[in-house]
């Protein structure tokens, strides 16, 4: 967890980023920090996301991101 | 022809219901497009509201498009906002244009009241309510020459300041003329439109749409946020025709999109505002490989796009895909540093002249004068070529081909960004000395150096409030001090070291 959210600090996001659960419904994460974030996640965990996977749900949280790498490691 | 808006008046008899613009929650037809425009039109009429700048503050949605051309019959010119954009660059733009009519919706009326401007704002369902006054609107047609300014729209300034290209009707009638052949709009084109209305990219969708009777589907912002629902939506409307910034092909082809399906209805692809990766470029052709790629390039000052190239052969990775030739009705020259052209292949300022060039930067003569000049290989008659700042030759073909920058602007997400803006919003923030912009191209990123007592997050914070997500750095960096030149400027070139 402490990765992902490092990954988000970086971002340098007007949120709570460990509590929030609406980062991309409420506008809070554009486009370009989903791809960011893919890349980093990609770099730091070694895995691959795939497209079936880049879907607001997935992203929404820092728990939900952590739910997918952790399911993506399992694969 | 005189008048943008005769394209539509052309086109409406003849398709009547056929939908011109659509989005998810509905669609407008060419019929009620004009109407609802001739309504709108009436209504600033008859409150006097004539030959100035009517800000059009609504989100992307085909009303909009039915507003733009309400301001056009009312005499005036239409200067696209939206709510998405960032408060600090809103705030400047109505500083500069005084407006006196703000057509809005409910939300961006409460957000135009915020920024002091509540006493200008139009209700967009009152406008569209009113009765068409037909006779008034022929007297105003009746005065109108093609060299009026059709729209306004603004671009990003080095000094803080964003610029108000504005573009007259006989540019933008021409640009029509000249594009929609290139693209082969026609009646069967159905597109998705990817960017936002405040750009004049969109230009290429809304004139297709008006002048050969063309659909055009506006994409919601937030289906960036994943791949697979944009190529959903390319199929459930069976789009055949994009034309869309390189960054947003990218996003589906990059994040392995094509795994999963492929557009099935592509025609014709075209890409631009900013350098198309050839290995995103081959991943689009092996899931489209029945499309035509086209690449656009041109500045909004030479109104919408200037050069295309027909990719008619195979690139290699890495090698850079050429700009082409001019549209029909426009030219060219290579100007070196001493105003001298170019010799061939070698490289020099792509200098644009010809019919599409737009009047020039709203109430900013200074900034006018400087980027619109004389043509320095003319010196018989008044003749004016717009200095892009880009730098280019020709290939061994003939193709334009780009090289890079003369000044600080860069491109990221297809948007034109000023380094300059950035710092000077930056400097803005309480805390912050000076600051100095780098962008790394390879990975599209923004560092931002400065000196001051803030820290990073808080700057951070700022630049995010008061810039679009695409200018906002993804790293910041507080310094002791920034490495100055002998000359007092910042030293770009030892921060650029740095960061490596």
């Amino acid at each position: 967890m402490d990765e992902i959210i490092e990954i988000l600090n970086g971002l340098g996001l007007d949120a709570d980023i460990e509590h929030c659960t609406s980062l991309v419904d409420d506008g809070i994460l554009a486009s370009l920090d989903i791809v960011s974030i893919i890349a980093e996640l990609s770099d730091v965990f070694d895995i691959t996301i795939p497209a079936r996977d880049i879907v607001p749900e997935n992203f929404n949280s820092a728990e939900a991101m952590l739910n997918m790498v952790n399911r993506l490691l399992d694969d | 022809m005189k008048n943008i808006l005769e394209f539509l008046e052309n086109t409406a008899p003849k398709l009547g219901d056929k939908p011109a613009f659509a989005d998810e929650s509905g669609s407008l037809s060419f019929a009620e497009l004009l109407r609802l425009a001739r309504a709108g039109g009436s209504f600033l009429a008859e409150r006097g509201i004539y030959r100035q700048p009517v800000v059009v503050f609504m989100d992307k949605a085909p009303r909009t498009i039915a507003a733009f051309f309400a301001v056009m019959y009312a005499g005036c010119c239409y200067v696209p906002l939206e709510k998405g954009m960032p408060l600090h660059r809103l705030r400047m733009i109505l500083q500069r244009l005084q407006p006196q009519a703000i057509v809005c919706d409910e939300e961006s009326a409460a957000l135009a009241a915020e920024l002091g401007a509540g006493d200008k704002v139009i209700d967009s369902s009152e406008l569209f309510a009113a009765e068409t006054d037909d006779a008034s609107l022929a007297a105003i047609r009746r005065r109108h020459i093609d060299t009026d300014p059709a729209y306004i729209v603004f671009t990003s300034g080095s000094t803080g300041v964003p610029k108000g290209v504005t573009a007259c009707h006989r540019s933008v009638i021409d640009y029509a003329n000249a594009l929609c052949p290139v693209i082969g709009a026609s009646e069967d084109s159905r597109f998705a439109m990817q960017v936002p209305l405040y750009v004049d990219a969109c230009m290429k969708e809304i004139l297709s749409v008006i002048k050969c009777g063309s659909t055009a589907f506006l994409m919601p912002q937030s289906l960036f946020m994943s791949p697979l629902r944009v190529l959903d939506f390319l199929n459930r409307y069976e789009i055949n025709t994009i034309c869309w910034v390189a960054s947003a092909l990218t996003l589906v082809s990059g994040l392995g999109a094509f795994e999963e399906g492929r557009p099935e209805h592509m025609k014709t692809v075209c890409f631009g505002s900013e350098v198309f990766p050839v290995k995103q470029l081959h991943l689009w052709q092996s899931a489209c490989p029945e499309a035509r790629f086209i690449n656009l390039y041109g500045p909004t000052e030479a109104t919408g796009m200037s050069f295309y190239f027909n990719v008619d052969r195979d690139f290699a990775e890495g090698e850079a895909i050429p700009v082409g030739r001019p549209f029909d009705n426009t030219d060219f020259i290579l100007l070196r540093e001493d105003d001298t052209e170019a010799p061939a292949g070698e490289p020099g300022e792509i200098c644009i002249r010809g019919t599409a060039l737009s009047l020039g930067y709203f109430d900013d003569p200074e900034r006018t004068a400087a980027a619109f000049t004389q043509n320095p290989l003319n010196p018989h008659y008044p003749e004016t070529v717009y200095r892009t700042g880009d730098i280019g030759r020709l290939n061994e073909r003939g193709e334009l081909v780009f090289i890079s920058r003369k000044d600080s602007q860069i491109k990221n997400m297809g948007h034109r960004i000023e380094l300059g803006e950035i710092e000077s919003c930056a400097c803005l923030c309480g805390g912050v000395e000076s600051a100095c912009c780098l962008f790394e191209k390879e990975k599209s990123k923004l560092y931002l150096y400065y000196m001051g007592t803030a820290d990073e997050k808080s700057v951070q914070k700022h630049l995010r409030k008061e810039l679009p997500r695409y200018m906002v750095p993804t790293k910041l960096y507080r310094m002791q001090t920034l490495p100055l030149l002998p000359n007092g400027k910042i030293d770009r070139k030892s921060l650029i070291d740095m960061e490596r």
